[in-house]
């Protein structure tokens, strides 16, 4: 099941508005249903591949084991041996006869066990494979139904007569607006700073000669002799 | 997240820069976040969510606003510029042309934020450069 065929189809054959589902909705209904059946496979098959792997851990173990009884049992032949118990060295190489065998049945099933464990795990990353396109293609229903009601939704609160906002020439009117307003501000801003630090009130101070004005040496003179008559007492 | 919890989480962020958002939430067939930046005259910028995306999409004109001879340069000029554009893409819904991004549902805030900022930076460029397709 290609979706996205299936929505091109949709699409040539007019289902194109707003508020149609683009895919019927019989059909998504299937399509997460199959969903998810995959999951419930994929947990089951989890629940398969624990049990397996802990019978081939338990297989491993007594192989391990055994080996060690093998091993053991062998010192205790050569220590019979040493003693000149030819007979009883024999009884114990049967022990561990019999303990080989056993030994190789576990082997048997411990590779039968991973030889199970592998084919399980090659199946369920089949299976996932499987369940993340199911899951993509379902987003893509998903995503084109939601995008179709939500624009019904916004056009809908719009309305026909203020639609306004959705209207590339007010958009366009009102970014120029704005960024008019903004250039505005800006001059206006500037204006206001040079207010503020004095510096247009200093420049007009400037040209009628007072306030902080640069002092020429008669100035001086003339604001001491000043500063000196007043300060004579009477 | 829902469509709640980004009105509630939007209208208190504040970027880097400074930006910040007013939200409003429009309820029908589904729910949609209604985004405006508070310090760009661009676009409300409408969120939505599915089972793993948020999609945030502006609405630039539609198939009525453009001038008819110049349709079939507009589409192709809209395929040619939509890689540069960073993180949105074109998109057609209905005869409404769009500009969208679209982020995974685990996305942090702050991800989304940077997707809103984006999109409405870029769709009042967007908007500006296509102004001759348009009548």
């Amino acid at each position: 099941m290609n979706i996205l065929k299936k929505i091109m189809t949709a699409i040539r054959g007019g289902t194109r508005e707003l508020g149609e589902s683009i895919v019927d909705s019989q059909g998504t209904r299937i399509f997460e249903q199959e969903i998810e059946d995959a999951k419930e496979s994929l947990k089951n098959a989890k629940g398969d591949l624990t049990q397996v792997m802990a019978k081939e851990m338990q297989a491993t173990r007594k192989v391990e084991s055994m080996q060690k009884e093998i091993e053991k049992h062998e010192g205790f032949v050569s220590d019979a041996l040493a003693k000149g118990e030819e007979k009883l060295a024999l009884e114990i190489a049967g022990k561990v006869a019999e303990i080989e065998q056993e030994k190789a049945l576990q082997v048997e099933a411990q590779l039968s066990y991973a030889k199970h464990i592998d084919k399980l795990k090659s199946m369920m990353e089949k299976a996932e494979r499987q369940l993340k396109d199911y899951e993509r293609q379902l987003t893509m229903v998903k995503t084109t139904e939601n995008v179709q009601k939500a624009t019904a939704t916004i056009t809908d609160n719009f309305g026909s007569t203020d639609s306004t906002l959705l209207s590339a020439k007010e958009s366009l009117e009102r970014i120029r607006e704005k960024q008019q307003d903004f250039d505005d501000r800006n001059l206006a801003a500037e204006k206001l700073d040079n207010e503020t630090n004095g510096k247009d009130l200093s420049d007009k101070m400037k040209d009628v000669g007072i306030g902080e004005i640069e002092s020429g040496a008669q100035a001086v003179l003339d604001r001491l002799k000043a500063k000196n008559a007043k300060g004579k007492p009477a | 997240m829902n469509i709640q919890d980004y009105a509630i989480r939007l209208s208190q962020y504040r970027t880097q820069e400074g930006y910040t958002f007013d939200c409003q939430t429009m309820s029908g067939d589904v729910e949609v976040l209604q985004i405006e930046m508070n310090e760009v005259e661009g676009f409300p910028v409408f969120l939505t969510q599915t089972n793993n995306q948020i999609i945030c999409i502006v609405y630039l004109w539609s198939e009525d606003e453009i001038k008819q001879e110049k349709r079939l340069e507009m589409l192709e000029m809209m395929l040619d510029t939509s890689i540069s554009i960073p993180l949105s893409a074109y998109a057609r819904v209905g005869n409404r042309f769009v500009l969208y991004g679209a982020l995974s549902v685990a996305s942090s805030l702050d991800k989304v934020v940077e997707e809103i900022v984006t999109l409405n930076e870029n769709a009042i460029d967007v908007i500006t450069a296509m102004e001759e397709f348009l009548d």
